[in-house]
């Protein structure tokens, strides 16, 4: 097992450095620098600047120095907060994302996991069908028009929730966003539930232990759940990725200062030193997370760890 | 042809034709501004069926250009993704063996990637255009393509058919593109369907963050944007744009489900 996460580990090393590269060449083979579009600044001043922010070097030189940076956590200072380097910038914003984030996740799980053995159990019912239409919608519909909907139905004109950050305190304030983020990936989860269930309770060792007279519950429970888990689990991975997509919108709808919310702005002033960070910090967060997954997948399914 | 098939098709192709003559038959003009009609409800009175917004244009003919926009995104992004997933997929399973392994690890690690953010940050590079936004939504919709199409080669190239070809002395390029690509068509029609949905929701999502069409262009994702800024007085301005994309997406989503259980019963991947 040790073994296996060591390799893993190692096989992560190539696919960040491909991200890193990747990203800083985008960022700096962009026509025109960082400072065009201000008002036209008189050439020493640009030059002054561009030798401050390490501009002038030749690109591998700049590589080279952004590398070992970032080695030390350093992502070299923003260009448009400019009292904040980047690393602050994103230790700042990133403990809101994370718990707004990991919140939507146990929300998803949770009921999609229970909405998917539901319909399972009851298959081909009303309930059955109705569950899956749901589901069908909700995997169709964007984050970015079920949170502002959600906002205009319970915030605008029931007023049962707060829309707002500022202002409002502990729960009240995450729930609105939390469901926003979760609605996509419960329907999601709920779908791949549903499908691996029937496939589980078809099987021979259910056929069994219901022969050995265990009760619906007790064999879902103690038998189909976690063989029905592996494909939820795999979908894992694409999962944070979209959690972390969807939270750079509700961020921006719901004005969250977290992480996305600043991506977004970077992104829309040109702070490329800010972007480049975020973007780095985002793709290490998903890989790693994507081998803890891979990890748990060992834990869970025996016959993966021996590969 | 089932049910499901007909009705949702028969949705999405009457929105279509809607977005392409509505315009036409309005006498607004999507970036004709009128001071006199801000935000106005939705009503028969001045052909204004969907309203106005803040500026006073017409809701109806932005929203059905935005349908046009998003459309025709969707369409080409797919074909870039399809042009680049059929001719990688295609290569790797041909050639089979080490350079098969090397190209489907290299699929394996872009899988991995948070991808929309590189295309943010190749937005915030590049000035934003039109053909960028194609081919940066394509670029990163090309992969399950790649996939499918490299596991059908996999399994199409110990045909006879194309031992006969290799026997008589035929290129590798020639057998890949004349005689295993048209044997793909079946499976590289249904994951384009599926393929349309996504290559929508990233335009959309782009635009809505004020990255992608710019104004006075307009996509289904732009106005969402903008009908969020004016929600508590002129809930229209959100929830017809809303409306319109979530039909759209639910339509092409049923669309292909319904079409690779018809053309490929093999199931999800």
């Amino acid at each position: 097992m040790l073994r296996y996460a060591l390799k893993r580990l190692l096989g992560a090393i190539p696919t960040l450095l491909l991200v890193i590269v990747l990203a800083f060449l985008m960022v700096h083979a962009a026509p025109g620098g960082p400072f065009d579009d201000q008002r036209v600044l008189p050439p020493e001043t640009r030059e002054a600047l561009e030798a401050a922010y390490n501009l002038d070097a030749p690109l591998h030189e700049q590589f080279t120095n952004y590398l070992s940076g970032l080695l030390r956590g350093d992502m070299g200072p923003s260009y448009r907060y400019r009292d904040h380097t980047v690393s602050e910038l994103i230790g700042n914003a990133f403990p809101v994302s994370l718990k707004l984030g990991a919140m939507a996740m146990l929300l998803a799980i949770c009921i999609g996991v229970a909405a998917g053995t539901v319909a399972a159990l009851r298959r081909n019912t009303l309930l059955d069908r109705t569950v899956m239409v749901f589901a069908m919608t909700g995997i169709s519909i964007p984050v970015f028009v079920v949170a502002p909907v959600l906002v205009l139905l319970l915030a605008v004109k029931l007023q049962w929730l707060p829309a707002g950050w500022s202002g409002n305190e502990g729960l009240a304030r995450f729930t609105l966003p939390v469901i926003a983020l979760a609605l996509p990936q419960i329907a999601y989860i709920a779908r791949l539930t549903r499908a691996s269930m029937i496939d589980v309770l078809a099987s021979d060792f259910i056929r069994t232990a219901r022969a050995q007279g265990l009760g619906t519950s007790a064999i879902v429970r103690y038998h189909a759940l976690k063989p029905a888990m592996l494909p939820v689990l795999s979908y894992m991975g694409p999962a944070i990725a979209a959690i972390l997509t969807g939270s750079v919108v509700v961020e921006e709808i719901f004005g969250i200062p977290g992480l996305g919310q600043f991506f977004v702005r970077g992104a829309l002033n040109r702070d490329y030193t800010l972007v480049l960070g975020i973007v780095i910090f985002y793709a290490t967060l998903v890989v790693l997370l994507n081998l803890v997954v891979d990890l748990l997948y060992g834990v869970i399914d025996p016959r993966i760890r021996h590969r | 042809m089932n049910r499901g098939m007909k009705i949702s098709g028969g949705i999405l192709l009457g929105i279509i034709a809607a977005a392409f003559i509505g315009p036409l038959l309005s006498p607004h003009d999507y970036q004709q501004t009128n001071f006199d009609a801000l935000l106005q409800n939705p009503s028969s009175s001045d052909f204004h069926f969907f309203g106005t917004d803040d500026l006073g244009r017409d809701l109806f003919v932005r929203s059905m250009l935005g349908v046009q926009i998003t459309i025709l995104v969707a369409i080409v992004a797919s074909v870039v993704s399809l042009l680049i997933g059929v001719a990688y997929g295609a290569t790797a399973g041909y050639m089979g063996g080490r350079v098969d392994a090397v190209m489907m690890r290299f699929v394996d690690t872009l899988y991995a990637l948070p991808f929309i953010f590189f295309v943010i940050l190749l937005m915030v590079a590049f000035e934003r255009n039109f053909l960028l936004i194609f081919v940066a939504i394509g670029a990163i919709n090309w992969l399950d393509m790649a996939r499918i199409v490299r596991g059908q080669t996999l399994s199409l190239r110990e045909r006879e058919f194309v031992e006969a070809a290799r026997l008589t002395g035929v290129s590798t390029a020639r057998i890949v593109f004349r005689h295993i690509a048209p044997n793909l068509f079946g499976v590289i029609i249904v994951y384009v369907t599926l393929t349309i949905p996504q290559a929508i929701l990233v335009e959309s999502f782009l635009s809505f963050l004020g990255l992608g069409i710019q104004e006075p262009q307009t996509s289904l994702g732009a106005l969402v944007d903008a009908g969020v800024n004016q929600m508590e007085g002129a809930s229209w301005m959100l929830l017809i744009p809303a409306t319109l994309l979530a039909v759209i997406l639910l339509c092409f989503n049923f669309f292909g489900d319904a079409m690779r259980d018809a053309f490929d019963a093999r199931g999800e991947k």
